[in-house]
């Protein structure tokens, strides 16, 4: 069992949690991924490494409720542990070579852009962090963001941080005003990825992706991670989860995520049926 | 006197039309009065043929003996002396190509079922709680084993037995490797593995899970950290696919995905268990072997019309016999000389359909298999929902990736003697990891092999 040490609500849909897993914190790097389980009816769920302490055995994972294991997740707190929890997985995200780049997050990969931003800092990189939200009261982890690049633009899609826009459109704005960048790392839904390859094409800024799509074992074991990445299958557990993003295919990748939407809506019912609030006491 | 019967007493199983519907295990076993009667037909020749075709070799005259003089739990104990998996040799050995192969009584009628009578001797001491073997005292030789399929087991349980203290790591949150993910349980029911993991236990092995060599720790950790020998039994690693066109639509599964979706995460029992799987009304199974059997079978008990393609002919598929002929009964059709050209799939990026060529058989290929032709303007479409690709696997690179000085085959196949040595001291490796794809008897024969030479190497 892994026990979860810290629990923190970073929103209304995205929580941090700290669990306790020496074996995967003596050896987790930046870009890496742990897959973890509930319990023993639980399904086997891939996450980013957000953070990790080597000397305390914790690995830092964030996640948001998306889907019925996530929502489940966010009903355990401190104290409470994992059935499984094992990692990590994936090869590290490479950072030599990169002297001043763009890393950018949309949504749940804000958290996940964060330790690679914050790695490629420390390193003495150049890195203008670009991170959006749907609104203000979204936006999380806004001291550490800021410390972890040289530039922070926080984008919000409604305007109420009073910076209305995509990332995209920041990215295209840095780009125009001459921002030389040798690299350009995306991690968020898969069409931001898609737009921010777009854009990084024509002007042939080598443009990172971290691609996160279903998985089992995360060893490569069952090929379900696959990817068409510059005409050759890759499998996103071994060969990734980092890529050249203007060689994946990324019309597959979204047709594949959406392989199991009727069947993760039918878990979801269970969990409404079964939750409790805790706070009101009454059934959702 | 023996019983000089020619026909084999037959398997109890399932009713094929019923069985077809659920995921309860096929074969049934034999009762006691039928195993003394089939006992009764072992010659107990003296040059023991039999056990030559045993990988492991068990003393099989012996343990049939004490099943004729109504000894069980003895005849339970002799299987064990050599085999640490008995009653999952029983139900998964092709026999028929082993010790059955060369039995005596098989000359002029068919076989002593010596696979069927060595189930039935571990299910009922198992049953009778008497399933315990003897272990050596502490010798002070540790030993660290990656995988905790057969040949992992079979190393980690015969190393325990004379004295190691042994860990096994494993890489998915269940021990047992292929015989929890792979093999479904109509075939090897689960609990009964979860048994022979647990003797293991007893036996003072101790197995870590959720620990992926290569990433949490490598091979030279291991024997940094006072492991006097690592065994590799990593298994076999990335599954193939045939590089046609549609492989990556939605409805296309590896074998291994699949048959991992409902063995180790019990997918057909979704949402009670939270993994789905989802499959059509018509499934096609690409391949030949055990593999694409298991997962054909599967697919049938989730109520699909299932199609089997092989590109060559039924002489030439290596699944056993018994399988094809359970998969037969089941209504499972079998498009034999058929070879996948295409995957086509709808707006949406599902399947909708598998585009197909007839082929015929031209020259023997340089394994003696003739390899199989495509047959000009015989091409053809069937409608499908799901495709199973089961066509083998390639060497899992991250072991390699992290042992620089652990040689290997060209494919990536770990180089080892015939006792299971590697090129690195210390290191020993056996089973798929080395073969490529083979069998659980052959991994566990392997196994076994390598903690005889790891015992040869460190004398205590």
């Amino acid at each position: 069992m892994y026990p979860i040490v810290k629990k923190r609500v970073l929103n209304e849909t995205v929580t941090l949690m700290e669990i306790e897993a020496p074996l995967v914190a003596r050896k987790a790097k930046p870009g890496q991924f742990i897959i973890f389980r509930i319990d023993e009816e639980g399904e086997r769920v891939p996450l980013t490494i957000a953070g990790y302490d080597r000397e305390k055995g914790t690995v830092t994972i964030i996640f948001q409720k998306v889907g019925y294991t996530t929502e489940k997740l966010d009903t355990l707190n401190e104290g409470d542990s994992l059935q499984d929890f094992v990692g990590p997985l994936g090869e590290p995200s490479h950072t030599e070579g990169i002297h001043r780049c763009a890393v950018i997050g949309g949504g749940l990969g804000v958290a996940i852009a964060y330790p690679q931003a914050k790695a490629l800092h420390d390193a003495g990189a150049e890195v203008d962090l670009i991170v959006g939200f749907r609104n203000e009261h979204l936006i999380i982890l806004k001291d550490e963001l800021e410390a972890a690049c040289t530039n922070l633009i926080i984008m919000t899609d409604d305007g109420s941080n009073g910076n209305k826009g995509f990332v995209t459109q920041a990215l295209q704005k840095q780009i125009d005003a001459g921002r030389d960048y040798d690299t350009v790392i995306a991690i968020g839904p898969l069409p931001m990825m898609k737009a921010v390859c777009e854009m990084t094409k024509e002007p042939k800024i080598k443009t990172i992706v971290s691609m996160n799509p279903i998985m089992i074992d995360g060893t490569g074991m069952c090929g379900g991670c696959r990817l068409t990445v510059g005409g050759e299958t890759k499998f996103a557990c071994v060969d990734g989860p980092d890529f050249d993003g203007h060689l994946v295919d990324f019309d597959e990748a979204m047709a594949r995520g959406r392989m199991f939407r009727p069947e993760e809506a039918k878990a979801k019912e269970k969990l409404m049926k079964t939750h409790t609030c805790r706070l009101t006491g009454e059934e959702r | 006197m023996a019983n000089m019967s020619l026909q084999k007493h037959p398997m109890p199983e399932q009713d094929p039309q019923v069985r077809a519907g659920n995921f309860k295990e096929v074969a049934l076993g034999y009762t006691p009065e039928i195993a003394v009667e089939e006992a009764q037909r072992c010659l107990h020749c003296k040059n023991a043929p039999c056990v030559t075709g045993c990988p492991v070799n068990v003393p099989i005259p012996d343990f049939i003996d004490k099943i004729k003089e109504g000894d069980f739990e003895g005849a339970y104990q002799v299987i064990r002396s050599q085999n640490a998996l008995p009653a999952i040799c029983g139900r998964v050995c092709p026999q028929e190509s082993q010790c059955e192969s060369k039995c005596v009584q098989g000359i002029k009628g068919e076989p002593v079922g010596i696979g069927r009578l060595e189930r039935f001797a571990a299910d009922t001491a198992m049953a009778a709680g008497k399933a315990t073997a003897e272990r050596a005292p502490a010798c002070g030789k540790k030993a660290a084993v990656i995988g905790s399929g057969p040949a992992g087991l079979t190393c980690a349980g015969v190393l325990a037995k004379a004295g190691w203290d042994v860990t096994v790591y494993e890489a998915l949150h269940t021990a047992g490797g292929v015989l929890m993910y792979g093999i479904p349980e109509f075939r090897l029911p689960k609990a009964l593995v979860e048994r022979e993991i647990s003797n293991l236990k007893e036996l003072g092995v101790k197995i870590v899970t959720n620990a992926v060599a290569g990433k949490a720790f490598t091979v030279d950790e291991l024997l940094e950290e006072g492991n006097d020998a690592v065994f590799i039994g990593s298994g076999a690693g990335l599954p193939n696919f045939q590089k046609i066109p549609g492989e990556s639509l939605c409805g296309v599964y590896s074998a291994n995905e699949f048959l991992t979706r409902l063995n180790l995460m019990k997918a057909y029992t979704f949402p009670e268990h939270d993994t789905p799987v989802k499959i059509g009304a018509h499934v096609a199974v690409i391949g030949g072997g055990n593999v694409a059997m298991d997962a054909a079978r599967c697919a049938k008990r989730l109520g699909a019309e299932v199609t089997i393609l092989y590109r060559r002919s039924e002489a030439e598929m290596p699944a056993r016999a018994e399988e094809v002929h359970h998969a037969k009964e089941e209504g499972i059709h079998f498009h034999m000389l058929t070879a996948p050209t295409s995957i086509e799939g709808d707006e949406n990026g599902f399947v909708k359909s598998i585009r197909c060529i007839e082929m015929k058989l031209g020259e023997p290929d340089e394994r003696g298999r003739r390899r199989p032709v495509p047959i000009e303007g015989s091409e053809y479409e069937l409608p499908m929902e799901t495709v199973i690709v089961a066509i083998g696997n390639s060497p899992n690179p991250l072991i390699k990736k992290t042992t620089p000085d652990l040689p290997t085959e060209k494919w990536g196949g770990i180089q080892t003697d015939d006792n299971g040595r590697t090129g690195k001291k210390n290191v020993y490796a056996g089973g798929d990891a080395v073969t490529g794809a083979a069998t659980v008897i052959l991994a566990m024969g392997a196994g076994k092999k390598a903690a005889a030479a790891i015992m040869e190497d460190h004398p205590a």
